[in-house]
């Protein structure tokens, strides 16, 4: 009796743990689907590489598609280099202890700080107080406040899962830890780093509020010129798309088009991220 | 003159005192070995003659180490400098994943030899001398992981050999490996004490006899005995040290 309740016990949880999974990939797919099957008629090559025309209802979204790749350049230009260097910092240079985990408890608070808080503060510091005006950099800097904490924590665990022995053998020669950081550890820990940047680029491209107030132009077909220049961006292309445009049931299928290139463009970095961890995991093993 | 010795050397990690009043000379060109149950100390004094302990927090030294008759624990020691007299291999095989070249010629690099010719020379020297020469020379560019767990363990030895230290320690250098990668590695020891001081940490009491002519016993962070490995083994006058290498407890 009690061997068979504990049987049904185990495969209770077991299918419990398997539907909730199964959960998870359905929402995902469903997304994809919902996007791709509304979305796909619309994109066509001039959708691609055209301004929107006809009160946004028609023509395409090539500024807001390169509004969005200046903002992904321009904030990870200012982040990644920040990021990384505090992540060596807090994982190899301080020793564990007070310092230490309030750097960690900084990072992870800056991480759960609300999106619109940070375009708040990138309005008041940036286009204000330093005068860029709504700009790509101010734009810029704001969502690299947003994803420093996301490349410090992935440069953080690559860091982490560098073995101990390597760094032991490269002191144990003699080498400096500046040395061993530079031809021991960040080679091994590249890809991993490079992977946190990429999935840094999924939330850059994706994130409205940051730059509501800092960067994003409702209606801009031209190009910029200079980095103090505002930009069509795409998540807020649609958002004005889907709420605010001049006629909003004919925008439909532009909005869904354009939610189909932010989703692909995410996708596309991930599946990146991917194939660069695998490339240098098996190029190690050669 | 002894070229390692320790002088009175107390050891504490925190709280915990690992080693008790250590006096211990090791003389050129012999093969010292540490030898006693896990948790004795050994593997902490062997990581005083190349200060690896200074990377763990909290630990704290009283004494003196002297290498050459110098105290490294002295001001104005660089540890850098001391640690590519003092070559260290570890208890699991640790190549860098980088090729088999660029392993030995790590030490090199970090020594800011530029010459290439030189690297060439001298990594060719540094794996005829570990006897891996035969076995890598036509693949030097390919990864060290590649290579078996003894392969790789006689390149860790070539890496630490490429800078010329003067004392070699070892750290149950053989003890991850199978019995005739370790045969290598004891013939190779036999091989390289004409030129290098070795300090060996076993938890093999057949490896200590085999290699070693001088044996140290130690137990809860004291040394209890330090001869001959001959008279360890055959004539110790501590009783733990005979309980010890007839089997009877550790």
């Amino acid at each position: 009796m009690m061997i068979g309740n504990k049987k049904l016990t185990q495969s209770i949880f077991f299918w419990l743990f398997r539907i909730m999974s199964t959960v998870v990939v359905l929402v995902l797919l469903t997304i994809l689907y919902f996007v791709f099957s509304r979305g796909i008629s619309t994109i066509s090559w001039d959708f691609l590489t055209k301004a929107p025309e006809d009160g946004m209802v028609k023509g395409g979204i090539f500024p807001a598609i390169i509004g969005t790749l200046y903002l992904i350049g321009g904030s990870l230009l200012f982040a990644f280099p920040i990021g990384v260097f505090s992540a060596i910092y807090m994982h190899e240079y301080i020793k564990k202890g007070k310092i230490k985990s309030f750097l960690q408890l900084m990072t992870n608070n800056l991480a759960g700080v609300p999106s619109i808080v940070f375009g708040l503060f990138g309005m008041a510091l940036f286009v204000n107080k330093l005068k860029f005006g709504d700009s790509i950099i101010a734009g810029s800097l704001t969502l690299g406040l947003l994803v420093l904490p996301v490349i410090i924590r992935t440069t953080e665990e690559a860091l982490k899962a560098v073995d101990d022995n390597y760094r032991m053998a490269s002191y144990a020669m003699g080498a400096s830890k500046l040395y061993t950081i530079k031809k021991i550890i960040l080679p091994i820990a590249l890809p991993d780093i490079i992977t946190g940047l990429i999935l840094s680029i999924g939330r850059v491209s994706g994130e409205t509020a940051p730059i509501l107030f800092t960067v994003a132009a409702y209606f801009l077909p031209k190009l910029p010129h200079s980095i103090y220049d505002q930009v069509m961006a795409l998540p807020y292309h649609l958002y004005v798309l889907a709420t605010s445009g001049t006629n909003i049931e004919e925008a439909r299928p532009v909005a869904f088009g354009t939610a189909l290139v932010l989703v692909m463009i995410v996708l596309v970095t991930n599946l990146i991220a991917n194939g660069v961890r695998a490339y240098y995991h098996s190029k190690y093993k050669k | 003159m002894a070229q390692i010795e320790t002088k009175n050397v107390d050891f504490y990690y925190g709280a915990v005192q690992a080693l008790r009043n250590i006096n211990l000379p090791i003389e050129h060109n012999t093969v010292t070995a540490f030898i006693g149950p896990s948790g004795c100390g050994k593997s902490t004094l062997l990581r005083l003659f190349n200060r690896m302990n200074d990377l763990i927090d909290g630990c704290r030294l009283d004494g003196s180490v002297e290498i050459n008759g110098q105290n490294i624990y002295g001001k104005g020691v660089n540890v850098e400098e001391l640690r590519k007299q003092v070559g260290m291999v570890f208890q699991k095989p640790n190549p860098f994943p980088k090729s088999i070249f660029e392993n030995v010629a790590y030490g090199l690099r970090v020594n800011g030899v530029k010459s290439k010719s030189e690297i060439e020379d001298r990594v060719e020297a540094s794996l005829i001398r570990s006897a891996l020469w035969t076995e890598v020379k036509d693949k030097l560019n390919r990864s060290a992981l590649q290579l078996s767990g003894g392969q790789q363990q006689r390149l860790c030895i070539a890496r630490a050999l490429a800078v010329e230290p003067s004392i070699l320690l070892m750290d149950e250098p053989a003890s991850a490996l199978d019995p005739i990668s370790t045969s290598k590695i004891e013939e190779l020891i036999f091989e390289l004490k004409k030129n290098f001081t070795i300090v060996i940490v076993t938890h093999s009491m057949q490896q200590a006899g085999r290699v070693s002519d001088k044996t140290a016993f130690f137990y809860m962070g004291e040394m209890v005995e330090y001869d001959s490995t001959t008279n360890i083994f055959t004539n110790p006058k501590q009783e733990r040290t005979l309980n010890y290498v007839t089997g009877r407890f550790g």
